[in-house]
């Protein structure tokens, strides 16, 4: 695939009718999926955000609310073999991933149930079985390890891909640069998705990044790169599939640049005095992934609204029986402080 | 009905003030929607809806300060809460499903180091430097605007120093220390960056060896990992390599050492680290007076300095001298109690826990000396070795890995210089030799506690 067909098709609107016209049942079910696992991300999300709130999460809790569509989308086009690493901001990743809710809001809650025993926390979790290689917490460092995991898969010749995820101002990060061209340079399997939500804590991109078209960022080692409508889940998985297909075909990396938006704080203490509050309640009522979808879904015939209800009711218990889990699980017995620090 | 309970804003948020309601008895609002605004020691902060509903009955009054976390501040009727939702739908924001009993109780566990206040007379006797002149008149305010003044104040005298670093200008910094120092000194002067910290570390030495005083600010000394080559290999080293001719006069503060809950990769303690290299100077204080004081000389100092904070204590209060210009010696410890039986050592918030361990002490007959050392490198030693050759006992106490410690160190040293006045061997509480885990029951044992400190005082007591 040349590049320049790689940004004419980020326009799905060919394969995805907006209104009106069926959808084969494939497509449905997909779709169905999609909005599924949008709407179990926000629900897990606003139960962490509540039991923060009660002091039964603590430390860091960076909550993926707005951001959905594109670990949705993105997840939809690998297989069980490819990976998955990205930052602390991790839980949407985890649930599309496949990860049990229950697990990771005990792993948030600190107790021995959860994905870590309660001893990484909210921004370091991992699942060896479900190929997601964390959760990490310096900003940048997780971008060469993903690229060494797609190194590993070069090396192994397994055609496994590992998905990069970084934020906008970890795209600032010297060692995405190195990183950037050490893939070039060996053809690694691996898509960089940069999650640019616009702001870096408190620093609204223009007031950080130089050139703030990100998805230019490999450009300077022929990666190609192509922005992405990151609100938009079937755009995401449009590009994704594209992406995916590009580097696990050996044509090296890829970068996609989603443009998306988070509605909450950076973490739990967050004062939001850097944006305004129509900005936000702008985006959440014109652009969110999940209502515009669910709309474009009734308007397709895929769903009913009552059906579109019945999905969140179902999210919602299970979304309280993670919560539960979670707050009736004991804590690490105190052995546990001295075991996993070396095999 | 769900009961609206006072949230934590912040790892360390214990209570806060209820400064203003955003909405009123019944009032429908949405998720999004702001319910209320609340102070913290560190920022005002909206409070948001998560469900949408009816508000019902609002519990606390707008302006009601100390509200503790948990409490139920108003009542929330969800829309068609009685149709599609079992009672089991929001279960989270039901005082009922607080548990107690079966797992932890979460708010004590949440619970930060206790606030220490200056007002029993050993403390206030303890939180002053001896250097300060007599007849000085003191106000008691926070580690954090005692560092506060002290950048101003350098800014204000020298108008090559500036302040770079993440957040440390719009936002007033992550943990509000360059709060209004923007609006004073401007963008010339008080510089937001990219998240690019080996870059601008770098960057700073560079201004340093072309003529300017850099305060590098790292957001939290966790993150200088991505630019301790610069600290180390540029600026530490470059005036021994120009054969005197360099010289890279520059401060890189932060804060260092866990905070609460933040895990493993956001809570190590860096003093040893720095410690370690020739060419550096590495200050770590724990009071206000002294935070001010040697910060301001740190900035006039013509070497690379490693200012070692911590932000639990940012928020302690100490009293402080009104002094125009009140700057303390780099590399001076200082005996904070007087005591015979045994000598405690620490530095940064465990001198906090020492003056603690040695109340528990006294009730014991043990009369502890402590010594706050202020100054890692160069390492007081004198004051030090003074002090064993009078108790004969010595433990050392300090977050940071037991490995090469801080307490390595003067257990080595009191070996060297005071071996035949010692009657027990020296005796090191640290942080365990594990990272920090997340679990609050484990990241407590992880932790030097009082207990520790107590008991290995006692134990070199032979007690
Ligand atoms: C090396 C490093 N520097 C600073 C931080 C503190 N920090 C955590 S997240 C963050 C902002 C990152 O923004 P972005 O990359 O845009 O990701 P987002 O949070 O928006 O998902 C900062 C500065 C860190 N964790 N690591
Ligand atoms: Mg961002």
């Amino acid at each position: 695939m040349a590049r320049a067909e790689a940004t004419a098709a980020a326009n799905p609107e060919a394969e995805f009718p907006a209104s009106g016209r069926a959808v084969d049942s494939a497509t449905a079910e997909r779709q169905k999926k999609f909005y599924h696992d949008m709407l179990l991300i926000r629900r897990f999300e606003e139960k962490a955000g509540q039991l923060y709130g009660m002091g039964l999460i603590g430390g860091f809790c960076h909550l993926y609310i707005g951001q959905e569509a594109v670990v949705v989308g993105m997840q939809a086009t690998l297989e069980p073999k490819d990976q998955v690493i990205t930052t602390y901001r991790d839980h949407g990743h985890m649930l599309a991933a496949g990860m049990d809710p229950s697990g990771v809001m005990a792993e948030l809650t600190g107790r021995s149930s959860g994905y870590s025993k309660g001893k990484g926390g909210s921004m370091h979790m991992f699942s060896r079985e479900k190929n997601f290689f964390g959760g990490h917490g310096i900003v940048g460092a997780n971008v060469p390890i993903g690229t060494g995991l797609a190194f590993a898969n070069r090396y192994l010749r397994n055609g496994a891909v590992c998905i990069t995820y970084f934020g906008d101002g970890a795209a600032n990060q010297g060692q995405v640069f190195e990183s950037f061209n050490m893939a070039a340079l060996w053809k690694l399997p691996v898509v960089y998705v940069i999650e640019n939500n616009q702001y870096a804590m408190g620093t609204a991109i223009r007031r950080s990044t130089a050139e703030v078209e990100l998805f230019k960022r490999g450009s300077a080692d022929d990666i190609p790169g192509e922005p992405v409508d990151g609100m938009d889940v079937e755009k995401v998985y449009e590009a994704g599939r594209k992406a995916v297909q590009w580097t696990r075909e050996g044509k090296g990396p890829y970068v996609l640049e989603m443009k998306t938006y988070r509605y909450r704080g950076h973490s739990m203490s967050d004062p939001a005095k850097y944006r305004t509050r129509e900005e936000v309640q702008q985006m959440r009522e014109k652009h969110d992934p999940i209502d515009t979808f669910g709309a474009r879904l009734v308007r397709n015939g895929v769903m009913r609204d009552d059906e579109l209800k019945a999905v969140d009711r179902e999210i919602r218990q299970t979304i309280n029986h993670a919560a539960e889990f979670a707050t009736d699980s004991p804590e690490p017995s105190p052995d546990e402080l001295y075991t996993d620090v070396l095999k | 009905m769900t009961q609206i309970l006072m949230p934590a804003l912040s790892p360390t948020m214990e209570e806060g003030k209820l400064a203003k309601w955003n909405v009123k008895e019944g009032d429908t609002v949405k998720p999004g929607d702001v319910l209320a605004e609340i102070e913290t020691d560190k920022a005002t902060m909206e409070f948001e809806a998560v469900d949408a509903g009816r508000v019902a009955k609002i519990l606390v009054p707008e302006g009601s300060e100390g509200v503790k976390v948990n409490t139920p501040i108003a009542e929330l009727r969800q829309e068609g809460e009685e149709s599609d939702a079992p009672p089991a739908r929001v279960p989270a924001t039901e005082t009922k499903s607080i548990k107690q009993g079966a797992g932890p109780r979460p708010v004590e566990m949440h619970k930060p180091v206790p606030v220490r206040t200056p007002e029993k007379a050993v403390d206030r006797a303890a939180a002053l430097p001896e250097e300060i002149p007599s007849g000085a008149e003191f106000v008691t305010m926070t580690v954090r605007d005692a560092l506060r003044d002290a950048l101003a104040e350098e800014m204000r005298r020298d108008d090559t120093v500036f302040l770079m670093g993440e957040e440390v200008a719009q936002y007033q910094g992550a943990y509000k220390v360059s709060q209004g120092l923007l609006e004073e000194f401007g963008d010339r002067r008080v510089i937001d960056t990219p998240i690019t910290e080996q870059g601008f570390a770098g960057l700073g030495v560079g201004a340093a060896f072309g003529g300017l005083r850099p305060i590098i600010e790292f957001m939290t000394f966790n993150f200088a990992m991505q630019a301790i080559d610069q600290l180390v290999n540029s600026a530490a080293k470059t005036l021994y390599m120009s054969g005197g001719q360099m010289g890279c006069p520059i401060v890189f503060r932060g804060p260092n050492g866990p905070a609460a809950r933040v895990a493993a990769q956001h809570s190590q303690d860096y003093s040893s680290w720095y410690a370690h290299v020739p060419g550096l100077k590495v200050v770590s204080p724990y009071f206000a007076a002294d935070a001010k004081g040697l910060l301001k000389a740190a900035v006039r100092d013509p070497n690379p300095v490693i200012f070692l904070e911590n932000e639990i204590v940012y928020g302690r209060s100490f009293p402080v001298p009104k002094l125009d210009d009140f700057v303390l010696p780099i590399g001076k410890a200082r005996v904070i109690r007087e005591g015979s039986g045994v000598t405690l050592v620490a530095h940064s918030i465990s001198v906090g826990l020492i003056m603690d361990a040695a109340e528990e002490l006294a009730k014991e007959g043990i009369e502890a000396e402590l010594i706050d050392l202020r100054t890692l490198r160069p390492l007081d030693a004198e004051t030090v070795i003074r002090s064993v050759k009078k108790t004969n006992r010595v433990v050392t106490v300090e977050q940071g890995w037991p490995v090469c410690s801080i307490g390595s160190e003067i257990a080595a040293l009191v070996a060297d210089e005071a071996f035949d006045y010692l009657d027990a061997p020296p005796s090191r509480v640290t942080g365990k030799d594990v990272p920090m885990p997340y679990a609050a029951n484990l990241e407590k044992l992880a932790l030097p506690s009082i207990a520790d400190v107590v008991s290995a005082a006692k134990r070199v007591c032979y007690r």
